[in-house]
């Protein structure tokens, strides 16, 4: 019978979670990295037991950790992450010149074929690759060099690259997302890069339709449809048709079109989840009631899902890599909150069920479907 | 009560032995650090000459890779703002890197200790 693993990072630590294909009695092991920020753990496609995980304070910096073992074992690998060349600035938040620096890794995205590729895109924004699992890295500086990178402002989280999609089909397509710069899409395996922005409106820049400056918080991609992506920006969510060239708006019927979080269906590609959130300066749900979005039309018609989620005096929020779906027959989606808590549905989510309420504040969840 | 202080008792049982010429300094290291070089207690380490910041650092930074750019900055060498460096009783976190440590430091009476900056979090 298959397994599941996810993968949660937290603000003290990582926890992971396993069950049986049945998803209702869970095994946490745990704190891992115990008192440090883990922004995000991945495993790779091609070797499930090779994770890769971010860990990081203010005190002592990053580390980047490594499991061959799925977790049960871990050992740092390379954390020197040096920006190409003249590092050059982009604009602080009150748009004056800002020195590029380092803070921290937001996501590790491994390769689709080979364990030892992984992508990491940290703070301030840029693109790394390590080619020898994780023991070195090197900048793709094409994606600040493009001729936008001076532009460039931090959102409220920092200048943070936190999405990296890599096109199953098309090897050498990259797309990435930046708070507050938008999408870029390189298709040369990173050497090149173009912003693809166009059709979002941000209100919170002089020019709304610009061609940079927007607050894209998630964008999520079903496997089989490559060139159809989901994006949940600052304020709307969005679709794209055509590998990000134009957007176009889908947050229809939802009571809040703010949010974090954007899923796909494992087998349902026009099954769409996100986490509506009151407001940029209110990170909680509407109302107080937990409730994830359903679109089965591809976004513009969504149903609430609330079977099992607190309905009265929910205060969480739900953090852009927060959720994540299995490949089980019927589908599991996952997401974990502010107040660590980890919600699981294993019907589409037609249900839920808490796997943990009293984590550390959840920053990250991913999920292995394992054989 | 049990508490991770950074006076580590006990010694890393693994250090070298001084020999002519060099001092063996002892390093207490935060529990962060400690846990994540895998030791116990204090670090002990050979270092040529006498012993400075710098010195004693390259050390540490040499003999546990994985401490590389937890303490100084990988490429700078800079302190990280959020870690401080004592001993005898003083704060020598904005002393130059090339100065030499105290004697008692150097003579391993006294252990040089990096610490997290006191703050919340």
């Amino acid at each position: 019978m298959s397994r599941v693993r996810v993968l949660v990072g937290t603000r003290k630590g990582a926890f992971i979670l396993t069950s049986d294909g049945t998803r209702e009695q869970w095994e946490v092991s745990g704190p891992h990295f115990a008192g440090w920020e883990v922004y995000h753990l991945k495993g790779s496609p091609v070797d499930p037991d090779r994770i890769y995980a971010s860990q990081s304070t203010a005190w002592f910096g990053q580390l980047i950790q490594r499991s061959d073992d799925g977790g049960r074992t871990w050992r740092p690998v390379g954390n020197e992450f040096a920006y190409a060349g003249e590092a050059g600035t982009h604009q602080f938040y009150d748009g004056t010149p800002q020195p590029w620096k380092f803070n921290r890794v937001w996501h590790l995205e491994p390769s689709l074929t080979d364990p030892d590729i992984v992508y990491a895109g940290v703070e301030d924004a840029a693109l790394f690759r390590s080619d020898d699992g994780g023991r070195s890295w090197h900048e793709l500086p094409g994606l600040r060099g493009h001729g936008s990178g001076s532009q460039w402002q931090p959102g409220a989280g920092g200048l943070c690259l936190h999405t990296i999609i890599l096109d199953p089909r098309q090897s050498g397509r990259i797309t990435v997302a930046i708070s507050a710069a938008g999408t870029f899409r390189s298709d040369d395996s990173g050497k090149t890069w173009q912003a693809i922005n166009r059709g979002l409106r941000s209100e919170g820049i002089p020019d709304e339709d610009a061609e940079v400056g927007h607050c894209v918080h998630h964008i999520a991609m079903h496997p089989s449809r490559p060139e159809t992506l989901f994006m949940q920006k600052h304020w709307d969510v969005m679709r794209s048709d055509d590998g990000g060239d134009s957007w176009r708006e889908i947050s229809g019927d939802l009571p809040s079109d703010f949010g974090f979080v954007i899923d796909v269906h494992a087998h349902e590609p026009e099954t769409v989840y996100v986490v509506p959130i009151k407001s940029d300066s209110e990170h909680f749900p509407p109302d107080g009631r937990l409730r994830v979005y359903r679109s089965r039309t591809g976004g513009g018609e969504w149903e609430p899902l609330t079977d099992g989620l607190p309905q009265r005096d929910c205060y969480v929020n739900v953090l852009r890599d927060a959720m994540a779906v299995d490949t089980l027959e019927d589908c599991g989606v996952y997401f974990g909150t502010t107040g660590g808590q980890v919600y699981v549905s294993a019907d589409s989510g037609d249900t839920w069920a808490p796997i943990v309420r009293d984590l550390p504040p959840v920053l990250s969840v991913e999920v292995q479907t394992l054989p | 009560m049990t508490r991770e202080k950074s006076t580590g008792k006990g010694t890393d049982a693994a250090g070298p032995r001084p020999s002519p010429g060099t001092s063996l300094v002892r390093v207490v290291l935060p529990a962060h650090l400690r846990r994540l070089a895998q030791v116990d207690g204090e670090v002990r380490l050979s270092v040529t000459g006498h012993p400075t910041q710098r010195s004693v650092l390259d050390a540490l930074e040499a003999r546990y890779p994985m401490l590389r750019g937890t303490i100084r900055d990988h490429a700078t060498k800079r302190r990280r703002a959020f870690v401080r460096f004592f001993a005898c009783e003083r704060d020598l976190s904005h002393e130059p890197p090339d100065a030499p440590l105290p004697a008692p430091v150097a003579d391993g009476t006294e252990p040089y200790l990096v610490v997290g900056a006191m703050a919340g979090g």
